[in-house]
């Protein structure tokens, strides 16, 4: 706790991080493997090659070769879900998709699909490097070891218990329950992660669309090609010029798979804070939780002393089928008051023992969850800038293509 | 154009097409007796400085130059002007239907005045069209629009059909007053500068129902015989037309896929500037930059929705012309085949009448004659006199039938090279129309997308922290 706090107070953490500075991280190749799965079947997967390289090694410029490991897309999985539950008030850095999603027609949903693969490879080494440049996450030994140690991982990581905690973990998002004294901010934070869930996926839906109806465009010009090439050949003086633009024609009709490929690079951006803003979301549902366990610690408590003040005085201040029964039937003896009344005692001391690590846990959760928060919402203003800059810059490259190609094409009928 | 015709025996049983009187250069090798005449030579030539030109004679005050030197001239020279515009919807108790103002403005001295002004409907075009076919079966009239569309359901009176139809009304006229021999047409005269009454007056006149009916049948009968010998030059123009006219087609059909494609693509893309604006409303530091990018994407939109426009108001009508000129060009090949034909069966006749006259047919005009009491020597007389007048009415029908066919072929060749310029002017120019169209287009949409950097670039100067390599 207080190594963590440490870091945050050391600001901008984003690129000032132990681990990157000690080790580069990529993920460098995408295997096909078969074997036997859990249930004994035939299976074939896909593992991705982790390499990493000491920092100091690469600059001194004698370029070791990099220690490495496979680790397939499930293992990555058991990471993740370790690192949510052992740090449950951080927004952790989401995985590329499990499957394929908004995809437009042209691009494959199978997830062997090579294009598929890299891309997915590009997310995880991504995860990773976010992961290695969080002030808190990067630090982690479990994260270490998934880098470092090829065996015996999976052990070590099941040791933590984590399995357990993440199925509760889980159970307990899901649940409905009312908190008393929302705190305002992360009302306000859960609706944000709504509303940004929301309109990235509208923006992710409607751009496929558009890509696929823009692919159709760009191919259709081909056909002008063809055509043109087949007119020149009946053309005497026309000839040379229909058969040069048909060429450009082709040309333009191909341009659009790269375009499009680039496009998908953007997606795959926006996909990223998607699943992001899941992340916020969960720990906003995980502040909730803990907001209420301490609710509910302290109503416990409250009731309890009550009891005890009614026992004390003998009033009845509140309605309870005990206190009904006592005076239907008649007054207990001194001796088994004393007793509950020691029970309860005991039971009063416990009760503000719990209220008070509840509320510790409490104050504690929401002050490193805020810290977090605010980097995040740094991490993500500025990503996403990068991410609109970019889309502008393939719309520009987009369109010089365009301009090149139609002032060929313009030069060739010219010369028809 | 039937005007008067100078040194020219007229059947009166034949079309209203023009009969050539004179022959300029190309004579046709017929396998004749050199006792026959052949020709009836005149030299009302006009400067007949190209060999293949064909000419034809008329009243005196209308004698066409028929040069291909000229053309280039033709741009400085264009002494006609007309326009078609100002559609106007006329409703009766039976119809309703548009007419359109043509407006013409001409130094020619053969008008009456400088300046017209008439209003016309559809049926006159195809009255007038259908005049210059029939006085020019060989020539290439430019085609009208359709009469209507099926596909889509348009309207007959939608505004963009009419809008359509007008522009193409306005390029026909204009074609046919740059046509060195349709231009000087009485009957596109008459189009151009009659009221309404006199119009209708002397689409009257004419060859009556009756005269078009015998030529049709002539016609159907001549396209069953089919042609014996084509000349090599017709069946190469007929490969090309076939050829060309499933191209054009093409290129046609996949332009029209090209306009549905963008279409489905704008649709699209109308969405992606709201989605952004949505966004910017749950942001704070990104606010500004997605409500640009909304901005960008929304520009991009109206961007996309003028160029799609371009191409229907400006490449597809002419794709459509030319679609629609390969079919004329057909027609024109089959007219000309079938006068080829006619020569053929006629000349076929007048061979097998003369091996009738060469005949020895003694027995049947011997057994005749004596029926009817005559000798021999007096029946052979009068068959052979007989047969001299057929054969010389035959003659001179065939000498006709060659000239039309030698002025039909002439008549062609011209106006093919005529229209096979036109063509590649006019394909050359949309296309290189479109292609500049779609140039401005990008360079559009790439100065909305640079503003917005230019933007970000500025904030971030302001903030320091943005890189843009």
């Amino acid at each position: 706790m207080r190594e963590r706090e440490r870091d945050a107070e050391q600001g901008d953490a984003r690129n000032r991080t132990s681990l990157l500075k000690k080790m580069e991280i990529s993920v460098a190749e995408a295997e096909k493997r078969t074997g036997k799965n859990a249930v004994n079947m035939q299976e074939t997967y896909t593992v991705y090659l982790i390499e990493t390289r000491p920092v100091d090694a690469a600059s001194e410029g004698t370029n070791p070769v990099p220690d490495s490991l496979w680790r397939r897309y499930s293992e990555f999985e058991q990471l993740r879900n370790y690192l949510l539950v052992t740090y449950p008030f951080l927004v952790v850095p989401p995985l590329p998709e499990k499957r394929a999603e908004f995809v437009w027609h042209k691009l494959s949903a199978d997830n062997m699909d090579p294009d598929f693969v890299e891309r997915r490879r590009v997310g995880l080494e991504n995860f990773l490097l976010r992961v290695a440049s969080h002030p808190d996450l990067s630090t982690d030994k479990i994260f270490y070891s998934f880098l470092t140690e090829e065996n015996g991982w999976k052990e070590t990581v099941f040791e933590t218990g984590f399995q357990a905690k993440a199925d509760s973990r889980l159970k307990a998002l899901n649940a409905t329950f009312r908190v008393k004294n929302p705190d305002k901010r992360f009302a306000e934070m859960k609706h944000y992660g709504d509303e940004l869930q929301s309109v990235i996926s509208q923006l992710l839906r409607v751009r496929a669309r558009a890509a696929d109806r823009l692919y159709g465009v760009y191919k259709v010009h081909g056909n002008y090609g063809r055509v043109f090439s087949e007119w020149s050949a009946i053309e005497k003086e026309m000839g040379d010029g229909l058969q040069s633009a048909g060429h450009h024609m082709d040309a333009y009709a191909a341009s659009v798979d790269d375009i499009l490929e680039e496009e998908e690079h953007y997606a795959d951006q926006l996909k990223e804070y998607l699943f992001y803003a899941d992340a916020l979301r969960a720990v906003c549902r995980k502040h909730e939780l803990t907001q209420y366990e301490l609710e509910m610690a302290a109503q416990d408590l409250t009731s309890k002393k009550q009891q005890r003040e009614e026992l004390a005085t003998g009033t009845i201040r509140t309605f309870s089928l005990k206190g009904m029964t006592s005076k239907l039937f008649g007054q207990e003896t001194p001796e088994q008051r004393e007793a509950k009344l020691k029970m309860l005692e005991t039971q009063i001391e416990e009760g503000e023992e719990l209220v008070k690590e509840r509320n510790g846990e409490c104050e504690e959760f929401v002050k490193s969850a805020w810290v977090d928060i605010e980097r995040f919402k740094e991490q993500k203003d500025h990503d996403l800038r990068e991410a609109l800059i970019s889309y502008a810059i393939m719309q520009i490259s987009m369109c010089k293509k365009g301009i090149q190609v139609w002032n060929n094409a313009k030069e060739c009928f010219s010369k028809m | 154009m039937s005007g008067s015709v100078v040194d020219n025996t007229v059947s009166s049983g034949n079309s209203s097409a023009a009969i050539p009187t004179d022959i300029s250069g190309q004579i046709l090798d017929l396998d004749e007796d050199d006792d026959l005449e052949v020709f009836s030579k005149d030299t009302t030539l006009t400067d007949g400085s190209s060999l293949n030109a064909s000419m034809q004679t008329s009243s005196a005050s209308m004698i066409n130059q028929y040069k291909f030197e000229e053309e280039e001239e033709d741009a400085d020279t264009k002494d006609i002007f007309v326009t078609v515009d100002n559609p106007e919807s006329h409703v009766t108790a039976i119809e309703t239907y548009i007419t359109y103002r043509v407006e013409t403005k001409t130094t020619r001295s053969e008008f009456d005045s400088s300046e017209f002004e008439v209003r016309r409907r559809y049926q006159d075009f195809l009255w007038l069209k259908g005049r210059l076919e029939e006085a020019h079966p060989t020539l290439i009239v430019h085609p009208l629009p359709e009469k209507f569309v099926m596909k889509g359901m348009v309207e007959r009176f939608n505004e963009d059909f009419i809008e359509t139809r007008r522009s193409a009304l306005h390029k026909f006229l204009n074609k046919i007053a740059e046509h060195p021999i349709f231009s000087s047409s009485e009957d596109f005269k008459i189009f151009l500068t009659a009221g309404s009454g006199e119009l209708t007056s002397h689409k009257k006149q004419g060859p009556g129902f009756l005269s078009r009916m015998g030529e049709t049948v002539k016609a159907v009968a001549a396209a069953v015989r089919g042609v014996r010998s084509r000349p090599q030059e017709f069946t190469d123009m007929q490969e090309y037309v076939e050829a060309f006219s499933q191209k054009i087609s093409s290129i046609d059909k996949v332009t029209q896929r090209i306009v549905r494609e963008q279409k489905e693509y704008l649709e699209e893309l109308k969405e992606c500037g709201p989605t952004y604006a949505l966004w910017s409303q749950s942001e704070e530091e990104l606010a500004e930059p997605l409500k640009n990018v909304a901005g960008c994407v929304d520009k991009c939109c109206k961007e996309t929705d003028e160029q799609v426009k371009h191409l229907n108001d400006h490449l597809i009508p002419v794709l459509h012309e030319y679609v629609l000129c390969a079919d004329t060009l057909k027609a024109v090949l089959r007219r000309r085949d079938n006068i080829q034909a006619d020569f053929e069966a006629k000349t076929e006749a007048l061979a097998t009448k003369k091996a009738d006259r060469d005949a020895d047919s003694k027995v049947l005009s011997l057994a005749w004659g004596s029926l009817v009491g005559r000798s021999p020597e007096e029946v052979k007389q009068q068959k052979q006199q007989k047969l001299k007048g057929e054969i010389k009415e035959m003659r001179d029908e065939l000498d006709k039938t060659e000239d039309r066919l030698e002025w039909a072929n002439n008549a062609l060749k011209s106006d093919w090279t005529r229209w096979q310029k036109g063509m590649r002017t006019d394909l050359r120019s949309a296309f290189i129309d479109t292609a500049e169209r779609n140039v401005s287009y990008y360079e559009k949409c790439l100065a909305v997308w640079e503003s917005f950097l230019q933007s970000q670039r500025t904030d971030a100067e302001g903030n320091g922290n943005v890189d843009f390599s």
